[in-house]
């Protein structure tokens, strides 16, 4: 298990390497320099040029800056944002927090939700399990800002439920105490973390009646049904325990999609997580936030399915003895 | 001029995967493997009633985005009174209401498909193409080539394809649409390649093919007669798979302004033109999203029913 745990930990690390040398190569394959997007106007003397590029080590070669970025990015120093007029580190320290509230959240309520759907589809074969597996195929097909969108125009401009966008009360926010501030926030998370969870569910639900399916057919099933276990007691303790295994592995599987639906719905709903800073990054061609973000997604995308893993070996007795 | 180079696209398109089909196709064989894999599979597709549904739906699709310079009422970027016709709601004469240039979004809506369309179509053949040029040589070199061949491919299958896009579109700046197709297919194609092999893995050492080895033919001959037509049925299915979920990320891309770039009308970048004012002009975003979800579904279904139909363990259930 730790020899199992350690290896994949190795693995994790490469990974994130990989993705470091990969956005590296991009910035310097790119056209122009990364200097160049916030010196943009052509009067700029080429002295302030030299100058700036020389603070940023840009005249060195191109191995040096290399091993400079990777110790850099080992120490969590992504470079410093100009349009922030903060490091990358600390413009992103303050947004994963957010970020992680909102997938947690809908993570959370995608599995539970979509575990009850697909159990319900994989035990009444019919007319439910058609129209739910036809719902599931709509709302899987849907572009998460889409959804955003009609979840934001209903909702909140139409049956004004919830509030647009934001985190929180822009004005009271500061004059609640504890309890008022989370209902504050938990109020601002609702549309955002249910269009993550809508289209999650839908995942989650179609993995789930799959692989009760699978399960349904064997012989401890029919075993149990022999015994005179109640159908309850089949489907509950028999069935989805041994249906639980491949909806854990899509767990892991699942996390670069979140993450990447988290990008549109926070920009939509202006969540202020990893996503809208990436965007609003793109806007301002913040190059050195781009990247950091995407190094910083990667890695807790390694250590969401490192996670994943860990649960899966809780989850399964063969796992456990290897 | 656009409809001749769209309608190459497709022409293309089909005809790879036919030849291919026909390539693969075990030949000089007995009667009982009547039909070419992309028949067969297309025959059980037409058993089930959601399956002809799909196929309907897309081939009215592809009709009215070949046929849109003829079927739609307006031209898509003609601003014809940006002051009395803009932000109108949808009526009569703008069944899906005009825009905030005062273009009319059916119309845009119908000379979106005509981009997001060939955009997928042409992006899933590159990464099929290149997932199965991989796979197949992974599976059947083996030993250490293969095992350093899958741990890239797991490395590469862990790091978010939307922030990589992201990263490099934003850093290459404006790309035009075949540099946009280019780099969906490349970061699509190692799921493809994990599948094709392990099939292999799996037919390599089947007797026909230790049978034909035997008999002394070539690699290129075993790999073109005994693995690429048992390869194909799956591949197939992956790719309609990743056609729906191609449409989705260049949808999202657009929206953001780094895929599909205006003026050119694709359903993605629609839906931003309404996004900020959602609120009030929320038909702006409403019908081109509308027009991706039952595009996507109709792929995914065909998808899926392509893969009951391989599949034989799920017939019983359903």
């Amino acid at each position: 298990m730790a020899r199992f745990l350690a290896r994949r930990l190795a693995q994790g690390v490469v990974i994130v390497w990989l993705v470091a040398t990969a956005t590296f190569a991009l910035l310097h394959l790119a056209p122009g320099d990364p200097v160049s997007a916030s010196l943009d106007n052509p009067l700029t003397p080429p002295e302030v040029r030299a100058h700036w590029r020389h603070t940023y080590g840009l005249d060195r070669p191109l191995g040096v800056q290399y091993v400079r970025y990777l110790a850099g990015v080992a120490h969590g120093d992504f470079g410093f944002s100009v349009p922030h007029r903060e490091s990358v580190a600390a413009v992103l320290a303050e947004a994963v927090p957010n970020t992680l509230l909102l997938m947690g959240a809908a993570l959370f309520a995608a599995f539970a939700v979509g575990m009850a759907i697909g159990i319900a589809q994989a035990r009444r074969r019919g007319a439910l399990d058609r129209g739910l597996g036809f719902a599931t195929l709509l709302v899987y097909s849907v572009p998460e800002f889409w959804l955003a969108l009609m979840m934001m125009l209903v909702f909140a401009y139409r049956l004004r439920l919830f509030p647009v966008t934001g985190m929180f009360d822009p004005v009271m926010h500061p004059y609640f105490g504890f309890w008022g501030r989370l209902r504050d926030v938990g109020w601002h998370l609702a549309l955002p973390a249910t269009t993550l969870a809508l289209l999650g569910a839908a995942v989650v639900a179609r993995f789930q009646r799959a692989a009760m399916l699978d399960v349904a057919h064997q012989d401890f099933i029919r075993t149990a049904r022999a015994k005179g276990v109640p159908e309850r007691g089949i489907v509950l303790r028999h069935q989805w325990r041994n249906a639980l295994l491949p909806v854990i592995t899509l767990l892991g599987l699942a996390l670069p999609a979140l993450l990447g639906g988290a990008v549109f719905v926070e920009k939509i709903f202006a969540w202020p997580g990893m996503g809208l800073l990436t965007v609003d990054a793109i806007g301002t061609r913040d190059y050195p936030l781009v990247t950091g973000s995407v190094i910083v997604g990667s890695a807790l995308v390694v250590a969401g399915s490192l996670l994943a893993d860990l649960l899966y070996a809780a989850a399964d007795p063969r796992m456990r003895e290897s | 001029m656009h409809l001749v180079a769209w309608g190459v696209y497709v022409v293309i398109t089909i005809a790879a995967w036919r030849a291919l089909a026909h390539l693969a196709a075990p030949r000089g064989m007995a009667a009982d493997t009547p039909r070419d894999p992309w028949s067969a599979l297309f025959a059980r597709l037409w058993e089930q009633r959601d399956g002809r549904m799909a196929i309907g739906v897309l081939i009215a699709l592809i009709g009215l985005a070949a046929l849109a310079p003829w079927l739609a009422p307006y031209s898509p970027i003609a601003q014809p009174d940006i002051v009395a016709l803009h932000n109108l709601p949808p009526s009569l004469a703008h069944p899906f209401g005009t825009d905030f240039a005062s273009r009319d979004v059916l119309s845009r809506v119908m000379y979106g498909a005509r981009v997001s369309l060939p955009v997928a179509l042409l992006a899933v053949v590159v990464s099929t193409t290149v997932g199965t040029l991989y796979g197949a040589i992974a599976g059947f070199a083996g030993g250490r080539a293969d095992a350093i061949m899958m741990r890239v491919i797991d490395a590469a299958l862990a790091i978010p394809r939307l922030l990589l896009l992201i990263a490099i579109l934003v850093l290459w700046g404006a790309v035009g649409v075949p540099a946009l197709i280019l780099l969906l297919g490349l970061t699509g194609w190692f799921a493809v390649s994990r599948l094709v092999r392990a099939e292999v893995l799996a037919l390599r050492d089947r007797d026909m093919v230790v049978a034909a080895r035997a008999l002394g033919a070539r690699n290129s001959a075993i790999i073109r007669r005994h693995i690429l037509p048992n390869v194909l049925s799956p591949v197939i299915v992956a790719a309609t798979l990743g056609v729906a979920n191609v449409i989705l990320i260049e949808a999202g891309l657009s929206y953001l302004g780094i895929g599909v770039r205006p003026p050119a009308a694709s359903w993605g970048n629609i839906i931003q033109d309404g996004a900020d004012q959602i609120g009030t002009l929320w038909w702006v975003s409403l019908f081109p999203g509308a027009a991706i979800v039952i595009t996507v579904a109709a792929f995914n279904v065909v998808g899926d029913r392509l893969r009951d139909a391989l599949d034989p363990r799920q017939l019983d259930g359903s």
